[in-house]
């Protein structure tokens, strides 16, 4: 009889997970909660560093899970999992029992939710918006304001959610810088008459590519970084957004009018993931990611015995490390299946 | 005359302790400020002196407060206290009635059975005996309870109980040792001549079955006088010297006496009235929520009589107040950290500390003259005459949904008002307060005071408790201080605004520093069973949590304030609301980043229930016609 594992999630961990498992004839039912797979990439446009359409991924990554070995449960949520001697049972929402080999967690993350920065006034003030939200405006070929205007001066801030004590997030989300300058390129591409600020901290471009990026962001497209964290944003009677900030390499305060301002959001552990590891007793680590048996060598691994873990449900990662993850997580799980 | 020589280390050290705090107290009142003086003054010839005779009977021997609290812990100190005292009332008034002289030296008292071991034979006199050995034994039945508090704190409620240092070890063990070692040498006397009561005379007659008491009560009277003779000796190095010192501490605080800004004698009676009983340090949220034991107000104290440096330790507290209301002697612990703080960098440059049993005078390192601060680069402002002046504080600009609703309820209000600091404004002060740097917090204040004064307006509206808590206390200013919570209650009662009823469940979060800092506990309340559904939290007014935000901690980590908040939060949502509800932007922001619940400041859901006036429909909608307008052309 031919071995069965469950896939929590169908976003990118979760699809090449299932693709994976699938091509070495294994028996996969892949479990999500929304009507749609892809996750996350169905709310992104543009990938970085090379700016590839991300349906172009989504494609790929589905060309291996349309297939009869896959059985795909979409708009379904989990309301049980029992852990025996007998493999993991699952039980979903429609009542259906699932019994596994194993069952591997790519529940994925959510973006910080930026209204909880309240002092940036997301969901406050008219023109304020966060880095999914220009994506939105990007698939949709138009940048614009509130009243429907192009922006003219528009600013983004860097690390919103992440690297911050107040909000309870010490990490670093790492995407979000080069987010910010993919994101400061396409604006400068769609709209040549604007001027485009970067607020940041610290610029970690420890990507391939994205040091090159970087650099293309202020050559060619003259877009200014400003090393600075913004403190806190007002609204001025025409709408626009008032934000002071310290410029830390001139050591000054600065007080600027901007017409936009756009929020790098950063990545949290997923309210689904939390139900998880609720349901199947999985322990949360540190930074409220699930926690990996070891950093090294057992970063797919629980601590529950046929249960693994794909993707950004244990770190903030980028697609490219994403879909390496599920792959070793992949691995993992066949070698366990033929030890077990 | 009856007299053995086992007596003398009783006579020594009562007689010691007495001339000790005799003196002590003399030296108080000597470095009592003149009007404090004359309070005392007044305070002993006056009703102060009955109500401090009425409170100390309460506190200091029934120990009410703490019973209120905590029933075992309450009947443990009752039983030491009140126990001991009755034994010491009644004995005088055996010995007196009993021996053969009247106004008898009080060790004939403490050791009535040694010197009269033939009494107890008469019906009456042995009525006289079973209450005397009842007493004992109410005082054992306590001593059982500390004996166990100190091993195991849970028994008497407690969920930590203070550390000890050595000469309190020493003094415990004295302490423990009176009332056995009497019960034993009593028995034995009474085994020797077979009489006593109930406990002493049944204990007696078993023991002389098989040991020879008649030989060995003596030693017992020895250890018994020892114990009592230790403890008094050691009495002031301890924590015991509360016992005499809180009588003192009463009567101070009745004749009106309070703990001020600097140190002197009334915060160093306070000091040295501490039991260290422990309450505190279970009311902390720094213990329960967050886990750390080093820096309540007890051990506080304890450094402070030690003399230790307690600059990190007085330092890390939210100052949240739960501890002041909870302190069953009334010592005012806040205001003796502040003290504690505001010495930092004070430029006394000496203080008067006790060591062991002597004073002296401590000259600290001089002080680094501080460069006054400027605020030279702040520009004037030309504020407008207003009738009321609304200041959002630094705190609500970086909440601004608070500031928001606040400018939409002032704007339905009709009044006549100026957002002082919308552009934004000087800091109200009272963070360096807490710093405990009052000279560079009196220079905003003067700022501030300026701006408002030139307004003319003769209310004040603020949206943070923080800064409403210093404009109350620290700004001499001729206008109404109100927290927008109590300006939104007044809207209601005169009716000038109308807001429409919430169907939401809301729990209201006390801010600290509006609640047991300012006193402001109904009006919130009022407000919001006006607009919405209120419903009650276990922690409710003078007990209510700190939400871990807290300006008034400058040294915690920001870990164990998401630990604190992360419990406030769970605690107040239990009952499931719809609506976390605070007054303070300060609390809303820590506690919105650790719940799933909507936090929500006051102003924020009267904003929502707001009914805008009909009027001023019109005008919006003109004047977006006017503006659509102007884009057009």
């Amino acid at each position: 009889m031919n071995k069965h594992v469950i896939v929590i999630g169908a976003g990118v961990a979760g699809l090449e997970a299932a693709g994976q498992l699938s091509r070495a004839g294994i028996d996969v039912s892949l479990i999500e909660r929304e009507k749609m797979t892809g996750g996350h990439l169905n709310d992104w446009f543009k990938l970085f560093p090379d700016r590839r359409d991300s349906r172009e991924v989504k494609d790929y990554l589905e060309k291996f899970t349309n297939n009869d070995g896959i059985k795909l449960l979409a708009g379904i949520e989990i309301e049980k999992i029992i852990n025996g001697r007998g493999g993991v049972k699952v039980t979903t929402s429609e009542g259906k029992e699932l019994i596994a080999d194993a069952l591997i967690v790519a529940t994925g993350f959510d973006l910080f939710r930026s209204s909880r920065k309240e002092e940036y006034g997301y969901e406050i003030y008219d023109n304020v918006y966060t880095s999914a939200d220009l994506e939105k405006m990007f698939r949709k070929g138009k940048i614009s304001l509130h009243n429907g205007k192009s922006p003219e001066t528009i600013g983004i801030v860097h690390c919103v959610g992440s690297r911050d004590e107040k909000v309870g997030n010490l990490y670093c989300s790492k995407l979000c810088c080069v987010t910010a300058v993919k994101q400061a390129i396409e604006i400068r591409e769609h709209l040549p008459e604007s001027k485009v600020f970067c607020f940041y901290m610290d610029m970690r471009m420890g990507g391939a590519m994205y040091e090159e990026l970087y650099r293309e962001a202020q050559e060619k497209w003259g877009v200014n970084f400003i090393r600075g964290k913004v403190s806190e944003a007002g609204e001025d009677i025409n709408n626009k957004v008032i934000i002071k900030v310290e410029d830390t390499l001139a050591g000054r305060p600065l007080k600027m009018e901007l017409d936009m301002l756009v929020l790098m959001a950063g990545m949290e552990m997923s309210e689904g993931g939390r139900k998880i590891a609720g349901l199947a007793g999985l322990n949360a680590g540190e930074n409220r990611f699930f926690a990996v048996t070891d950093q090294h060598y057992g970063s797919n691994r629980s601590s529950v015995k046929g249960i693994f873990f794909a993707g950004t449900c244990t770190a903030p990662m980028n697609i490219t490390e994403t879909i390496s993850h599920s792959r070793a997580a992949a691995t993992e799980v066949i070698s366990y299946l033929n030890n077990k | 005359m009856q007299f053995d020589p086992f007596v003398i280390p009783f006579n020594i050290g009562l007689y010691f302790i007495i001339t000790y705090v005799v003196v002590r107290c003399i030296i108080w009142f000597r470095d009592l400020s003149r009007p404090d003086k004359l309070r005392l003054q007044r305070g002993f010839f006056g009703k102060p002196f009955g109500e401090s005779l009425k409170e100390i009977f309460l506190e200091s021997l029934i120990h009410r407060k703490i019973l209120k609290s905590n029933l075992r812990l309450g009947y443990m100190h009752m039983s030491l206290a009140f126990g001991w005292f009755l034994l010491i009332f009644f004995g005088t008034v055996e010995a007196d009635v009993f021996g053969d002289h009247h106004l008898n030296a009080p060790y004939k008292a403490i050791f009535f059975r040694f010197f009269n071991p033939d009494h107890g034979r008469t019906g009456f006199e042995s009525a006289y005996g079973f209450l005397m050995d009842l007493i004992l034994a109410f005082i054992l039945s306590g001593l059982l309870l500390a004996v166990t508090k100190r091993f195991y704190s849970r028994v008497v409620g407690m969920k930590k109980t203070t550390k000890l240092k050595i000469t309190d070890r020493i003094a415990l063990t004295s302490l423990w040792m009176i009332f056995p070692s009497r019960l034993l040498a009593e028995s034995f006397t009474s085994g020797a001549y077979g009489n006593g009561s109930f406990m002493t005379g049944s204990l007696g007659a078993w023991f002389s079955t098989f040991l020879p008491v008649r030989e060995l009560a003596y030693p017992f009277w020895w250890l018994y006088s020892l114990s009592l003779g230790t403890f008094f000796v050691l009495l002031p190095l301890t924590r015991y010297m509360h016992i005499p010192t809180e009588l003192f501490l009463i009567f101070m605080r009745n004749s009106g006496i309070r703990t001020g800004d600097k140190p002197g004698t009334y915060s160093e009676v306070q000091t040295y009235s501490c039991s260290s009983c422990g309450i505190c340090i279970d009311a902390c949220q720094m213990s329960f929520a967050a886990g750390i034991n080093t820096m309540q107000s007890a051990y506080l104290l304890k450094a402070i009589r030690k003399n230790d440096d307690v600059s990190h330790m007085a330092q890390n507290c939210l100052m949240c107040g739960r501890c002041d209301q909870k302190c069953p002697v009334g010592i005012e612990l806040s205001p003796i950290r502040m003290i504690q703080r505001r010495m930092e960098d004070s430029e006394n440059d000496f203080r008067t500390v006790y060591k062991g049993y002597f004073r002296s005078q401590q000259r600290p390192e001089p002080v680094k003259p501080v460069m006054p601060p400027s605020f030279g680069f702040i520009p004037e402002a030309e504020p407008k005459k207003v009738d009321v002046v609304y200041f959002a504080g630094c705190m609500s600009h970086l909440t601004p949904g608070i500031k928001n609703s606040m400018v939409k309820i002032l704007n339905a209000s009709g009044l006549s008002y100026s957002f002082i600091d919308e552009a934004g404004g000087i800091c109200c002060g009272r963070p360096m307060m807490l710093a405990g740097l009052d000279r560079e917090a009196r220079e905003l204040i003067n700022l501030n005071s300026q701006l408002i004064w030139k307004t003319g307006a003769r209310t004040l509206v603020t949206s943070c408790p923080i800064c409403y808590k210093v404009f109350k206390e620290s700004y001499y200013l001729d206008v109404e201080v109100l927290h927008h919570s109590q300006f939104i209650g007044n809207l209601i009662r005169e009716n000038t605004v109308k807001f429409n009823f919430l169907r939401k469940r809301v729990v209201f979060h006390t801010p600290c520093e509006l609640g047991r800092g300012s006193g402001v506990y109904d009006e919130p309340k009022e407000v919001l069973s006006h607009i919405a559904k209120l419903e009650k939290s276990k922690f409710e007014d003078q007990n209510s949590l700190c939400c871990g935000g807290s300006l008034g901690n400058l040294k915690i980590d920001s870990r164990d304030r998401i630990r604190i908040a992360t419990q406030t939060a769970a605690e107040l949502t239990k009952g499931d609301p719809d609506i976390l509800a605070t007054a303070c932007p300060l609390c809303k922001k820590t506690l919105s980043a650790v719940t799933g619940t909507r936090v929500a400041d006051i102003a924020e859901i009267a904003a929502e229930a707001l009914v805008i006036p009909r009027q001023q429909r019109n005008i919006a909608k003109q004047i977006r016609i006017i503006k659509e307008l102007a884009d057009i052309s």
